[in-house]
């Protein structure tokens, strides 16, 4: 039997209702995403492997306004370990998977800020997929790979890519450069933790995951509690929980908090790649200092966009913060990976946060000197 | 049935053709199926100890590099003849972004990235010999911040280097520990050489030319380490006067053309055996933080020492400069002091010093005869600029000199 028709048959059964779930090695990851089992294309709809559980989070990080669905499958009787802010900890084997898409309208992907979340409500014949990218609980630690769907299969891609979409966005057509990035760029982002060089999940810590899935009733930790995919957990009162970006009613700090939380804090904080910046915004930093008010930039170069302080209270646009969310130039945009348009609806909820923050930065008293 | 890395990069044939199924560019002759395609897996895959190594020839990068392996050395044919150009770069921060420890760059040049050229983030033993970083277009504000950036590292050395046209500085060393920057150029950026919050760095044989400022080392607040202990020597630092292009806003936006060697905030520096010259605001500048332009808000200063001490200089060569100053304030000076066709003296201080630390442990002593240091005065808005020889008449140890621990060199594996 040649090799293609090999390919063939692993494809077919990857493709049976509930595949099963594989699990491969560093360095020897296929070639098809269909081959991992955790997710393929089955006609107009997406198929989850077996045991693959659907999940959501609080505030997603903007990628370009392409929308995700994500996914996490747990090796059968095994479990994850609560934490009340870290990422938790997930047994070896772990696989989570996230796939980005556009919903498109007469043929033309559409910017949009949210969908159902259901694996039910995505009819493929109406959607471009773009990549899915796993993050692979290894022995060693976390690793990191993306695949691009063409053809209705995601091919393992390692280098990143650009894909041209044309996107309807604020009425208008609009070239986006969709970049998918390359394996070292996925570490850039999923580094949260001490050590720069360990892959961490972004979304899977308590505050992210405190909600119902899909917009729905219940809580994700509670099922996965019933599941038996957590050990151990507080009470319902006791959890972080970041803002439900969808809700409305959210308080605007908590919901500006939360927004920076995810897009800027995995890098900007005390312990993160950023820290050199001086500048913190995960949410667990109280210091103002910290959060940029009145704070003068380090090493910003075109970022600073001539402006003096990170954030000025009560003005958003003398607010370095607001310029760099809102710059497309990749030497001052950011985040600096993962996105190349800028989130209106990101920048309208900082933004109106900076102008509710009272106060004013103090001048300095002495402006003699050589500079 | 699998394809693993191993075989991918064993043939490039489908690593070409894995590249192929991301849709790579809109336009293909800007990111051609070539080596450049070749680097940026070889970059992605490299194994602890690889040598990728990279031909002779430009290769065009829609996207920054990225490498996070330990381990690893590029190595080009040449500064002028292996060249990274990312003129047509759409996404990434910078031309090549490394996160790793024990890595080696040399023989090649990265051109026109969007942003920084070479960033090293966090990494210990760090070797950067024979790179040549520039913007093709001359000094420009839209040119990329950094050429050389190292942050946060530990041991690295910086030499045989050539940075051109940067919009904030040429070779920046950032908050990194044990450093030595020498032998290199550093040409028509706003700061040639900066070292900033970074403990123990030796500057020494090095160019700087034609940049806004010459050599920068300097503190600033809010950031995990605080700076001390430089040795600047043995550096030819003329003709630092090509007018501030730095984006404004930034910390060396304020720095005035013609400063050839400036020292601000930090402190245990010692200056010798340069050769300082035709610098027109001052050969030598000493400045307290709150002569920044950047200067903010009193919170700050809770946990941060604005001003510049334990300061020697001495035994440098000193000649021309000080002549016409890019700044409103010293220009007042020199025609008061000096007048029309007179020059401010070669070392120029602002006089700020703490009001308690007033020994001389922490005093900016200068043995360098004739030099003169000019205090302006400038916590009082220059009332009473003078130059004071008995404040600055006394000596302080020299420094001890860097000493950089050894590369680890095992499980070296030539891959090319």
């Amino acid at each position: 039997m040649g090799a293609a028709a090999l390919c063939w048959l692993a494809f077919l059964s990857a493709c049976a209702p509930g595949a099963e779930v594989n699990r491969f090695a560093p360095g020897e990851y296929p070639q098809r995403l269909s081959e991992w089992g955790v997710l393929q294309r089955q006609g107009d709809a997406l198929a989850l492997g077996r045991g693959v559980v659907p999940y959501d989070v609080n505030t997603p990080l903007f990628a370009d306004y392409a929308l995700k669905l994500r996914t996490v499958w747990m090796p059968p009787g095994r479990s994850a370990e609560y934490a009340d802010h870290d990422a938790y900890a997930m047994p070896v084997g772990t696989i989570i998977s996230k796939t980005f898409f556009y919903p498109l309208a007469d043929g033309v992907a559409q910017a949009q800020e949210g969908w159902s979340g259901a694996v039910a409500d995505l009819d493929l014949a109406q959607v471009r997929l773009l990549e899915t990218r796993l993050l692979i609980r290894q022995a060693d630690g976390w690793d990191a790979v993306a695949y691009v769907w063409r053809d209705g299969e995601a091919w393992l891609n390692l280098t990143g890519a650009v894909m041209a979409v044309e996107l309807a966005h604020e009425g208008a057509l609009q070239p986006v450069n969709y970049i998918v990035p390359s394996r070292n760029e996925c570490a850039s982002c999923h580094a949260a933790g001490p050590q720069p060089d360990a892959l961490l999940p972004l979304g899977i810590n308590t505050r992210q995951l405190n909600r119902g899935y899909g917009g729905g009733p219940g809580n994700q930790i509670d099922e996965w509690l019933g599941r038996g995919w957590l050990d151990n957990a507080p009470n319902a009162s006791a959890r972080a929980r970041n803002a439900d970006w969808n809700d409305a009613g959210e308080p605007l700090a908590h919901l500006a908090r939360s927004y920076l939380d995810a897009n800027c804090g995995h890098c900007h904080n005390a312990a993160g790649t950023a820290d050199h910046t001086g500048l913190w915004l995960d949410i667990r930093n109280q210091s103002f200092r910290r959060l940029g008010l009145c704070k003068p930039p380090i090493a910003a170069g075109q970022g600073t966009g001539g402006l003096r302080y990170a954030i000025a209270p009560g003005a958003p646009n003398a607010s370095m913060l607001v310029f760099r969310m809102a710059s497309n130039d990749p030497a001052a945009r950011m985040p600096e990976v993962g996105r190349t348009l800028a989130h209106q609806r990101g920048l309208a909820v900082v933004s109106a946060w900076i102008e509710s923050l009272p106060g004013e930065c103090s001048e300095p008293d002495y402006r003699g000197g050589l500079g | 049935m699998h394809v693993t890395l191993r075989n991918v990069l064993g043939a490039l044939g489908t690593a070409v053709l894995l590249l192929g199924c991301g849709q790579e560019a809109a336009d293909p002759a800007v990111e051609p199926e070539d080596f450049a395609a070749t680097l940026r897996l070889q970059l992605e895959t490299a194994a602890p100890g690889a040598v990728i190594k990279v031909p002779e020839g430009v290769f065009h990068f829609q996207r920054g590099l990225s490498l996070k392996t330990d381990g690893v050395t590029i190595r080009g044919a040449g500064a002028d003849r292996s060249v990274l150009s990312f003129k047509e770069q759409i996404a990434g921060a910078e031309g090549l972004l490394v996160t790793a420890s024990d890595f080696t760059i040399e023989d090649l040049a990265i051109e026109d990235t969007a942003g920084d050229a070479l960033k090293i983030n966090g990494g210990r033993n760090i070797r950067v010999r024979g790179l040549r970083t520039a913007w093709s277009g001359g000094p420009n504000p839209d040119n990329g911040a950094y050429g050389i950036y190292p942050v946060q590292t530990e041991n690295t050395l910086i030499e045989n280097s050539v940075a051109i046209g940067a919009s904030d500085a040429g070779i920046y060393v950032g908050q990194s520990r044990n450093v030595v920057v020498r032998n290199n150029r550093a040409e028509f950026n706003v700061a040639g050489i900066e070292i900033e919050n970074t403990v123990h760095a030796d500057v020494h044989g090095n160019v700087a030319v034609n940049n806004t400022g010459g050599i920068l080392v300097f503190n600033m607040p809010d950031l995990p380490q605080r700076g001390h202990s430089t040795r600047i020597f043995d550096n030819r630092v003329v003709n630092n006067n090509t007018p501030n292009f730095g984006a404004p806003g930034s910390a060396v936006a304020g720095v005035p053309a013609g400063s050839g060697i400036l020292v601000n905030a930090n402190d245990l520096i010692e200056v010798f055996g340069n050769e300082v010259g035709d610098n027109q605001t001052a050969n030598v500048l000493i400045s307290s933080y709150f002569s920044a332009n950047y200067s903010a808000d009193r919170e700050m200063m809770e946990n941060f020492d604005p001003y510049p001490e334990t300061i020697f200089v001495h035994d440098n060569a000193f000649s021309g400069g000080g002549d016409k100053p890019d700044h409103e304030g010293l220009e007042a000076v020199r025609l008061a002091l000096y007048g029309a066709e007179g020059r401010l003296p070669d070392i120029v201080w602002d006089g700020v010093s703490h009001p308690e630390r007033t020994g001389a442990e922490h005093a900016i002593c200068v043995n360098n005869p004739p030099a003169q240091v000019l205090n302006i005065d400038g916590g009082n808005g220059y009332a009473n600029p003078a130059v004071d020889a008995e404040t600055h008449d006394c000596v302080h140890p020299s420094l001890e000199p860097v000493v950089l621990a050894e590369l680890q060199t095992t499980g070296i594996a030539e891959e090319s």
